[in-house]
């Protein structure tokens, strides 16, 4: 997907600067085999020959890094590389940087635990610039010049689609964290948000049962999420939900002018007006529904496409009573998100909200390392073999596990904006739901 | 160095120059990932070469050329798409057989306009005559009514507008702003790994001369002079009986074909296209290509597109935040400290000691040289 989403002061990316391209982060944490001395000790070994005469026993936490390491990849017996590609300028820069901080805070935090098959984590950081072909170039540049054993990066969807021939070619894995339209399954990418029926059917369900509603408007930005999501949505809404679809608009990204839309959905009064606009335009869409007079605690609105970064610019007063269907809220109250969100404010200051994408960027190093050590090699086919099943349990969503599909399986959630610009959760699914990137019968 | 002549002697050396560098250095020197980014930078010189022969000779500043590059592209990449989109291919899809964006919109048939481009022989030909024609179209409604200058260079920019406007908006027919992806083989050749990108960087690079050679042509013949001309006192000529919007409306003709050859290069080598090349950001980036390189000098374009596309790569490599900042005062120094770019500083400090050491004695030609057509100030 595409979307401009964080508003936020500049404060923000001055803290991003530290830290940049690929430093091993600091382990004073570590107390069991990796010690300083123990890491020396190591080092040391890697310069002699004979190094595979040593007894076994002294690898047992760090395997040979032949046998970890078939293919190639930068991996040494005491790091491992990988790339880290997001947009740290353009105009996706103030979405994507959340994203930056929670993949460098997962890595920081694997590598106090001693890292990843007894090796650091070491990143090497990229800039997509907004601009997908350079998306491209510098996917290929991480896998064929650094030889990074993952990825974790892209947000647009036109980034992905320009670097999954890419990763395809080289045989690369990406970790890709945004929800997205679906329509894809790739066996070098693991897709940590959800795709569009994960996000939206449990959302459209609960909003028809609890408001009893049967028509629905639809507002989107014109691209191919939003189009596809709408796509699903209406034939649950037409098919499932025997109702109605009374309207259905796109604007161009970055669109502030809401009001003829804004017209139509007063004359149609709608049950619920169900949106997906991205970036920049939810400030315009929502202050301008405040001003038409429509209220929100009163004329249901179910969002896909604000999570707390967007609600940073609208302002929680523009907001508040808004429904947002997605897997995580920054308030969700269950230990791992108590642990996860202060480690992050600590890391990126105080002020720094979290979104739904920033939390699925985080899953990515784990679940890169949880696989790796089921796999018991970094090989991006051993990797890309071992993926479906494995489970992350410290997720501060709660838990995920990785579908056959490389896609995660997730709850689905829904929150009510608050003033403050927090959700407060309403409703969840009891089970985990499936990923589902070709639904029969929505296409 | 007499009329007929593409090129005097100091022209022909750096040609072969280029040549040296272009062909037997490079390849030579980087692997084939640095190689395949050489290639994509070299697609940008041809629209610097376009800027060359249309807004340093013919004075017209368009800074809409993205929407050319933009054109050459598609049409390329509509024909790859076309053959990467075979059944087999896309047999995952609800309807077979058309390309995936297509099918993620609802379209079940492939578009009418769409067909002729299973034709390579079409594709080539569109590739040349979709720009040309367009150009040639916006030049009459232009030139013919005497609009130049600023105003002209804006009307280009609102093209670039609303072609990219044109292009994510109709995303069932054109992919939107996920642009075209997943490019595969041409002809049933695979222009994806390492060798076809080599076979790829050479043949590029021989379109390339082929430009330039047009471009030199140009320059030298009575035609060239006359846009010189016309940039420098556009009413003389004009009273001198030259019909003066034609001449304009063939540089800008010119500029818009190179600019397509571009874009054709572009999706073939990169195996993409996107309309992040088309819209008014990237036109202008084209046009810090050509003053950077030097607006005057053919081959100072393509210095000029490579260095500051290097630049933008290292740079972005090595501060991945901060590299924008660093391009921009590069910009700005260039801009300040040498206005005719690097062409202009080999002119200024380079040349003249080379010349000095060559020839002490010979007597500077008379009459129309290389070094009055470079060094005229232009009008705008």
């Amino acid at each position: 997907m595409l979307a401009v989403h964080k508003f936020e002061p500049s404060s923000r990316t001055n803290r991003v600067s530290s830290n940049q391209s690929g430093v091993l982060m600091s382990d004073e944490a570590n107390k069991g085999l990796l010690s300083p001395l123990r890491r020396k000790l190591l080092m040391g070994m890697a310069a002699v020959p004979a190094i595979t005469m040593l007894p076994r026993a002294s690898f047992a936490q760090a395997p040979a890094t032949s046998a970890v390491n078939t293919t190639g990849l930068a991996v040494t017996d005491t790091e491992v590389t990988v790339g880290i590609l997001h947009s740290a300028t353009g105009t996706m820069a103030i979405s994507e940087t959340g994203s930056i901080e929670a993949e460098k805070l997962a890595i920081e935090q694997i590598n106090a635990m001693g890292g990843v098959l007894g090796r650091k984590i070491k990143f090497i950081q990229e800039d997509g610039a907004s601009d997908w072909p350079t998306f491209a170039e510098k996917a290929k540049k991480l896998l064929v010049n650094d030889k990074v054993a993952a990825i974790m990066g892209c947000w647009t969807s036109a980034s992905r689609k320009a670097v999954l021939p890419v990763m395809e070619q080289y045989n690369g894995m990406l970790y890709y964290p945004t929800f997205y339209e679906g329509l894809e399954q790739s066996k070098n990418v693991i897709y940590t948000g959800q795709e569009a029926t994960q996000q939206i059917l449990a959302g459209l369900n609960w909003i028809a049962k609890e408001k009893g509603a049967k028509s629905f408007f639809f507002v989107g930005s014109d691209y191919i999420w939003p189009r596809t999501s709408n796509k699903i949505a209406r034939k649950h809404v037409e098919n499932v939900l025997k109702g109605k679809v009374v309207g259905e608009e796109y604007y161009p990204l970055g669109n502030t002018q809401f009001n003829s839309v804004i017209n139509k959905i007063k004359l149609t009064k709608p049950d619920v007006i169900f949106t997906d606009v991205v970036g920049g335009s939810n400030v315009a869409f929502y202050k301008q529904l405040k001003a038409a007079g429509i209220d929100l605690s009163k004329q249901a609105l179910l969002t896909i496409s604000v999570t707390e970064d967007e609600i940073d610019g609208i302002g929680g007063e523009n907001i508040a009573g808004a429904y947002a269907c997605m897997k995580y809220f920054q308030s969700l109250d269950n230990p791992n998100n108590k642990t996860f969100v202060p480690a992050f404010k600590k890391m990126w200051g105080e002020k720094t909200v979290i979104g739904d994408v920033t939390q699925a960027a985080y899953l990515g190093p784990w679940l890169w390392k949880l696989t790796a050590e089921k796999a018991g090699s970094f090989d991006v086919d051993k990797i890309a073999a071992a993926s479906p099943g494995v489970e992350f349990k410290g997720a501060p969503e709660g838990y995920v596990r990785i579908h056959e599909n490389h896609h995660l399986w997730s709850k689905t959630r829904v929150g009510r904006a608050k003033l403050d610009g927090q959700f407060e959760l309403i409703f969840e699914t009891a089970d985990f739901v499936e990923p589902d990137p070709f639904p029969k019968g929505y296409q | 160095m007499t009329d007929n002549r593409f090129f005097n002697r100091s022209e022909l050396i750096g040609i072969l120059l280029l040549a040296v560098f272009l062909v037997v250095i490079l390849p030579l020197t980087l692997d084939v990932f640095r190689l395949n980014l050489v290639a994509k930078y070299l697609t940008y010189a041809f629209v610097a070469l376009g800027l060359v022969v249309c807004w340093g000779y013919g004075g017209i500043l368009s800074l809409g050329q993205g929407v050319f590059f933009g054109l050459g592209g598609y049409c390329m990449a509509m024909f790859l798409k076309l053959e990467a989109s075979s059944v087999e291919n896309t047999k995952i899809q609800s309807t077979p057989g058309i390309p995936d964006f297509m099918d993620w919109n609802q379209i079940t048939s492939l578009p009418l306009f769409w067909k002729p481009f299973n034709s390579l022989t079409f594709t080539i030909a569109a590739i040349i005559l979709v720009p040309g024609i367009f150009a040639w179209i916006i030049g009459t409604a232009m030139f013919k009514r005497r609009v130049g200058g600023t105003y002209f260079a804006i009307i280009t920019q609102a093209v670039a507008a609303i072609l990219t406007i044109l292009i994510v908006g109709q995303q069932g027919y054109t992919g939107g702003i996920n642009g075209m992806t997943d490019l595969r083989t041409l002809k049933g050749w695979d222009i994806r790994p390492d060798h076809a990108k080599v076979v790829l960087y050479f043949f590029e690079v021989g379109c390339l001369f082929v430009c330039i050679m047009i471009a030199q042509f140009i320059r030298h013949s009575k035609l060239g002079r006359i846009l010189v001309a016309m940039r420098e006192k556009e009413d003389r000529v004009r009273f001198s009986g030259y019909s003066v919007a034609n001449f304009k409306i063939f540089a800008f003709c010119i500029a818009a074909i190179f600019a397509a050859i571009g874009g054709a290069m572009f999706a073939l080598n990169v195996g993409f296209m996107s309309p992040s090349f088309v819209g008014i950001v990237p036109s202008i980036e084209m046009v810090i290509y050509t003053a950077v390189g030097g607006r005057l000098s053919i081959l100072g374009a393509v210095y000029g597109t490579l260095l500051v596309n290097f630049a933008k790569t290292s740079l972005s490599e090595t501060f991945p935040e901060l590299w924008l900042f660093g391009l921009g005062g590069l910009f700005i120094a260039v801009v300040l400290a040498f206005p005719n770019g690097l062409a202009g500083i080999w002119g200024d400090y380079v040349q003249p000691r080379i010349d000095g050491l060559i020839s002490s004695r010979k007597p500077k030609p008379a009459g129309w040289t290389e070094g009055s057509v470079a060094d005229g100030a232009p009008a705008e």
